[in-house]
């Protein structure tokens, strides 16, 4: 089991147990996370699972991936930090890792 | 005006499961109008994830979403339904008896239809622009900020921000700039996913000083009764600037909303049509519910569930459609009367 951080707009966090070989979206929308909505199911293809990745780990995770990139276009108030959750997958290496949501995904 | 359509059936969702309703409906010969905001059918499976791989769909082992979508619209060719795209369904209105249903179903290009049974395949509703969460914008759409051109002539003489890198971005810039007092293009990174030839056509404009490019994004609106003029944004470094504009127009994809069918007298469970496991009609006689838009005790959102509910949908529907005629059942595999229908006998 991994562990994961949400961090809402308001600065409020909350940990949460999620299972590898998951995304980080689902493991929101398990454990019922305000903030992410995920109309496209993770088919990166709604931008509504736009998180902030904390500085810390941004480099760990990797640069996404071009459609992940492009997929960027419909979120809003994007920031160096910005990934969309349905692309990360959850795995040991990322134990701890810390997201931020967004006040409102559109 | 437009004349009135006067048809058996009108299909509110072109997704597949309002698409599979027409090869249903069209064995028992009922004629169908199909009405779906999109360009195009599909539904979900062509806007979210045509490229993706399903796995549930009986007898297919695996299929991509655009595929099946392909394959609906080559089985229901035999049966000639009329895709009337690019249209909201707006008004349902109830004309006839519940033994005798008819009903007047209205589209906001102001198509009139008169049908004798509505389909409501509507799935998680209609697919809408995306408003940006920026404040108040609601009191500035559709007078100042547009989110699809209808007529051109709004933008002539304008000074037009357009925000987004995508195609409907792109295309509106190089259509609107030779109309358009100014055309300014406002996207979050120097990076556009549009085709390549639009992407260089704009770069040619902004070289030849017709066009204005800005790397930003969107964080307030300035103006006032709706009109606007100007919007604020920050670049990348967060530095604060406003454009001058008095139009504007967001490209940020789709998203479903519900839409007017709270308002066609239906009776609904959290957004969604309640209907029984037989007929899979709504509280309204005539008015049947199919696919994800319908609910019902152990309702699952699949493909498949919708195909099975079409097709008991439509023995109803077609008794209001002749109600004098008793319904035989047969197989497509051995009735040639359904074959005749299909054209391959
Ligand atoms: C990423 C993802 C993966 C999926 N994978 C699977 C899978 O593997 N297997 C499976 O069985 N299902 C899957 N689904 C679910 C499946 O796509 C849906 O069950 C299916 O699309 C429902 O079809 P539908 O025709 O009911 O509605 P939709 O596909 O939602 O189509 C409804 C159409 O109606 C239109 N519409 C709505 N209201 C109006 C109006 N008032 N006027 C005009 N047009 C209107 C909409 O624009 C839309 O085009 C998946 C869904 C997603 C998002
Ligand atoms: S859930 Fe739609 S892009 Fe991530």
């Amino acid at each position: 089991m991994t562990k994961i951080v949400f961090v809402d707009h308001a600065g409020k966090s909350r940990q949460v147990e999620a299972d590898d070989g998951s995304t980080v979206m689902e493991t929101a929308l398990r454990n019922s996370i305000p903030g992410i909505e995920a109309e496209c199911g993770g088919a990166c293809a709604c931008a509504t699972c736009h998180v902030y990745v904390d500085e810390a780990w941004f480099e760990k995770l990797g640069k996404p991936e071009q459609m992940e990139e492009d997929m960027l276009d419909f979120a809003f108030d994007v920031r160096p930090t910005s990934r969309l959750s349905c692309q990360i997958k959850v795995s040991p290496a990322l134990d701890g890792l810390t997201v931020t949501t967004p006040e409102k995904q559109g | 005006m437009t004349d009135i359509i006067k048809t058996d059936v009108v299909i509110v969702g072109a997704g597949p499961v309002g698409l599979f309703a027409v090869f249903e409906l069209g064995l028992l010969d009922l004629r169908c109008h199909l009405i779906d905001i999109l360009p195009r059918a599909g539904g979900q499976c062509s806007e979210l994830y045509p490229e993706k791989p399903i796995y549930d769909i009986p007898g297919f082992p695996v299929v991509t979403g655009q595929a099946i979508v392909d394959n609906l619209m080559k089985q229901i060719e035999p049966f000639n339904p009329t895709f009337h795209f690019n249209e909201q369904v707006e008004g349902l209105e109830v004309l006839g008896t519940p033994e005798a249903p008819l009903f007047r179903v209205t589209t906001d290009a102001g198509q009139v239809f008169e049908t004798k049974v509505v389909i409501v395949a509507a799935g998680g509703g209609s697919f809408q622009p995306k408003r940006p969460p920026v404040a108040g914008i609601e009191d500035y759409e559709g007078k100042s900020v547009f989110y699809a051109v209808r007529k051109m002539e709004t933008f002539r003489g304008k000074k037009v921000l357009i925000v987004g890198g995508g195609d409907s971005a792109l295309d509106w810039t190089l259509n609107l700039q030779p109309i358009a007092e100014r055309v300014t293009l406002m996207h979050r990174r120097d990076d556009f996913r549009a085709a390549p030839h639009s992407v260089n056509a704009m770069r040619e404009l902004v070289a030849a000083g017709k066009l204005d490019l800005v790397i930003g994004q969107m964080t307030g609106l300035k103006g006032e009764n709706g009109m606007l003029s100007a919007v604020s944004a920050k670049d990348n470094k967060n530095v604060a600037f406003d454009i001058d504009c008095n139009a504007m127009m967001p490209f940020f994809g789709l998203t479903m909303k519900l839409g007017p069918i709270a308002n066609w007298g239906l009776h609904l469970h959290e957004n969604l049509v309640p209907v029984d496991t037989a007929k899979f009609e709504s509280s309204t006689p005539g008015i049947f519910a199919v696919g994800d838009i319908n609910t019902y005790p152990g309702k699952l959102k699949l493909i498949l569930s919708g195909f099975h509910e079409v097709a008991l949908a439509a023995q109803r529907a077609h008794h209001y459609v002749y109600p004098e005629k008793k319904l035989l059942f047969q197989y497509t595999t051995s009735s040639t009367n359904l074959q005749k229908k299909l054209g391959v006998a």
